[in-house]
């Protein structure tokens, strides 16, 4: 099975870590979405196995809990038949001594052509690929970014609209420490949508009024009932407990009566809207379990992308990029 | 050779208003005369310093030697040295070593090893509290009597605003001042960087201007109340130089320094998790950065201090949240101030009042620094070449700690000689 599948372009791909998407080109999410459509192609045959990344060895270094996102990068790098090593950390090792960049360096004696790594502090990732000659890719760091998740995400966007241009999308929730959020403005923006952020004030990131082109401009409204009205995607996010814990919420009632996304406030926005939630979902938290379940959900379609996506990045960086 | 004629440079002494042309005479390790045309003595050594500047050497309000406890960074030998390539012939060492210098005996082992390993004077500060814990007051008159130049619990705020009262109150009695980290600790807690649009950038925690801008308010409250000499340390905020301005203007004795990295970088210099640029309080933003040097200007800010924390690579090259605070400062200092005054922000004078006359004004008579060049001082003279381009190469430094954002930078303006006390301990050799 050498054949292509799909007329593939991906001779511009020069990319070797995938860290986040702040710095894609819209060519470079394109080629990405391309290569994902391929390997959708490849789910769809009996045998889902292709065998671009034999001989390879993705290596899952797990420093903070992620089922989900583990097994969906564990799936993708076997469906490529690369070998897979799966690590974890608990969090309490990762203190100072338990160096990370000794960890890198043991996984490149051992083999490791790619890590994906998930790592509970901002910019871990970027300290791996200063000191990898493996490809390092960000599994999620910290509050930083989640770059796959935000592919998947605009994979997803992409195969139900047809094109991101003029799309207005509301984020809602914990923006401040969400990775997926903050990716997901980078991605979103750069391929043409227009983003409102809507969370509490004590959950909206500091100094977007004056980004001076740090981040992209988007628009910050408290008020779901207003920040909904009319959107074509409307992205919630996961509430963590330890946010009411820390005083950033007076209460979790609160924030249901407040920022919970129902059928009622759903109805606001555009009829053909998409309802998106990177998961796990807080059933009846930030997301009313019947909405979740509604037709406008595509967080089902999110977790069968996240495999296609990955299969991609994984392809994109292997530099194995004639073998599928 | 402790007596030298020092020719034809232009010498700069802010304490005195002198700016000119002159030649200055030192003789067995004294300032002896300061004039045009002098004649060497049989015994002097003849340094000819056309085109180059004389300042009285630099002092160091605010350093980190990490003798004791953490001697892999940094040690009073190193330190000093660095020092010396830095232009600095005498530095104020902060307390929070391991074990903190809290008592006599701590003081006493900074001041002897100082003058048997340091390349110069070393001038202890000594802790507010015990173990700079922030529960109970240091002893502190024993510490006086060692001859600590103030006291400060610097790496934090004394938390609790009646124990400062209390140290404030009782300090005065020893006439030295208190020297203030500020720093809210339950506002600043977990933060890496300023808050704001860079820290929401690299999904990091933020430590608001507020932090510092409410500790600063407190704590000139606190020295009005008690008539205490209250320094503040490295302030970094547009908001805590108006304070400082405000309580200038009300008369009360509060002084300030600032480093010459929050005059000269923002927290842009943190893109890419760049740890070398992760330092306390951190670097703000452009905004802020004018209003140090409006502060400098102006007065609101006496002093330049380099706030120098030195740490081994170990420790910098790791996650951004795990790495310390601190960037090694003191090579790098005039150089990089020197940029300001190559903008036409800050004159060459002010730059050398700030690190002579200033810092000299607040440590106060008695320990041995005037700050100037005045015949019958000890001869502690740096010779400065403003035109000089260098590369920072951290290799070179003196200090373990190679840890700067300005490594491999190009800067204009070095530190060619530093003499001290007659003798020459640095010179530059490029
Ligand atoms: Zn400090």
């Amino acid at each position: 099975m050498t054949e292509a599948t799909a007329p593939l372009e991906t001779k511009s791909w020069h990319r070797r870590h995938i860290l986040d998407v702040d710095d894609m080109s819209p060519e470079e999410f394109e080629t990405i979405f391309r290569t994902a459509d391929a390997m959708k192609d490849v789910l769809a045959r009996p045998i889902r196995k292709v065998p671009a990344l034999r001989g390879q060895m993705v290596v899952n270094m797990f420093y903070e809990n992620s089922t989900r996102t583990r097994a969906s990068f564990e799936i993708a790098a076997k469906n490529l038949s690369a070998d897979v090593l799966n690590m974890t950390a608990s969090a309490s090792s990762v203190t100072k001594g338990e160096s990370l960049t000794d960890t890198i360096r043991t996984l490149e004696a051992l083999g490791a052509n790619i890590i994906v790594m998930r790592h509970q502090l901002s910019g871990a990732p970027y300290l791996a690929a200063r000191h990898s000659h493996a490809a390092i890719v960000n599994g999620g760091d910290g509050w930083h970014a989640h770059p796959t998740q935000a592919l998947l995400d605009l994979y997803t966007i992409r195969e139900r609209k047809g094109t991101f241009k003029g799309l207005r999308a509301v984020i809602v929730g914990d923006i401040r420490h969400s990775r997926v959020a903050h990716s997901n403005i980078w991605g979103m923006t750069r391929l043409g949508m227009q983003v409102t952020l809507c969370a509490p004030p004590t959950l909206l990131p500091y100094g977007l009024e004056k980004a001076g082109g740090m981040m992209p401009e988007v628009a910050v409204e408290t008020d779901l009932d207003r920040a909904i009205q009319g959107a074509d995607v409307v992205m919630t996010l996961r509430l963590q407990r330890e946010r009411q814990q820390s005083g950033l919420l007076p209460s979790v009632g609160e924030y249901i009566r407040r920022y919970q996304v129902n059928e009622t406030r759903l109805k606001k926005a555009a009829t053909d809207a998409l309802l998106m939630h990177p998961g796990p979902v807080n059933e009846d938290i930030e997301l009313a379990a019947s909405a979740a379940g509604g037709t406008a959900s595509t967080i089902d379609r999110q977790v069968e992308n996240g495999v296609a996506v990955r299969m991609a990045v994984l392809y994109l960086i292997s530099g194995r990029q004639s073998e599928l | 050779m402790k007596s030298i004629l020092i020719k034809n440079g232009q010498v700069i002494d802010p304490a005195r208003g002198v700016n000119g042309r002159y030649d200055v005479a030192v003789t067995n390790g004294s300032i002896t005369a300061i004039g045009q045309n002098l004649e060497p003595g049989d015994n002097h050594k003849v340094i000819d310093a056309a085109g180059k500047i004389v300042t009285p050497g630099f002092i160091d309000l605010h350093c980190h030697l990490r003798q004791p406890g953490a001697e892999q960074k940094e040690t009073i030998y190193s330190g000093t040295r660095a020092a010396a390539r830095g232009g600095f012939t005498a530095v104020c060492a902060m307390p929070n070593t391991d074990p903190a210098i809290d008592d006599r005996l701590s003081a006493d082992f900074i001041k002897h090893t100082a003058t048997t390993e340091g390349a110069v004077r070393v001038l202890p500060v000594g802790c507010i509290t015990r173990g700079r814990r922030g529960e109970r007051l240091a002893e502190l008159g024993e510490l006086a009597e060692a001859g600590v130049i103030g006291f400060s619990d610097d790496g934090s705020s004394v938390p609790s605003a009646r124990l400062l009262k209390q140290a404030m109150e009782y300090a005065r009695g020893l006439d030295l001042p208190v020297l203030e980290h500020c720093e809210e600790a339950g506002l600043a807690e977990g933060g890496q960087i300023n808050e704001g649009i860079i820290a929401t950038r690299l999904g990091l925690a933020g430590i608001p201007a507020a932090a510092e801008e409410m500790i600063i308010a407190r704590d000139i409250a606190l020295a009005s109340l008690t008539g205490a000499r209250l320094h503040l340390c490295h302030v970094s905020t547009r908001g805590g130089v108006a304070i400082i301005r405000q309580a200038k203007a009300k008369g009360v004795r509060v002084t300030a320094e600032v480093t010459p990295h929050h005059l000269t970088l923002t927290e842009e210099r943190c893109l890419n998790y760049d740890t070398a640029a992760k330092v306390n309080p951190p670097l703000r933003t452009p905004d802020d950065v004018t209003a140090l040097i409006d502060g400098i200007n102006d007065g609101t800010i006496n002093a330049i201090a380099t706030d120098h924390a030195p740490h081994t690579d170990n420790d910098k090259c790791c996650e951004f949240a795990l790495a310390p605070f601190g960037i090694s400062g003191l090579e790098t200092a005039f150089g990089s101030l020197m940029g300001l005054v190559a903008e036409g922000r800050v004159e060459l004078n002010r730059i050398i009042e700030c690190l002579t006359a200033a810092p000299a004004g607040i440590i106060g008579p008695g320990h041995g620094v005037t700050g100037s060049l005045t015949p019958g001082d000890p001869a502690d003279i740096v010779i400065l070449d403003t035109a000089m381009e260098w590369t920072v190469d951290t290799s070179q430094f003196a200090s373990r700690g190679k840890n700067t954002p300005l490594a491999g930078e190009k800067l204009t303006g070095k530190v060619i000689m530093t003499i001290f006390g007659g003798d020459i301990i640095f010179r530059d050799t490029e």
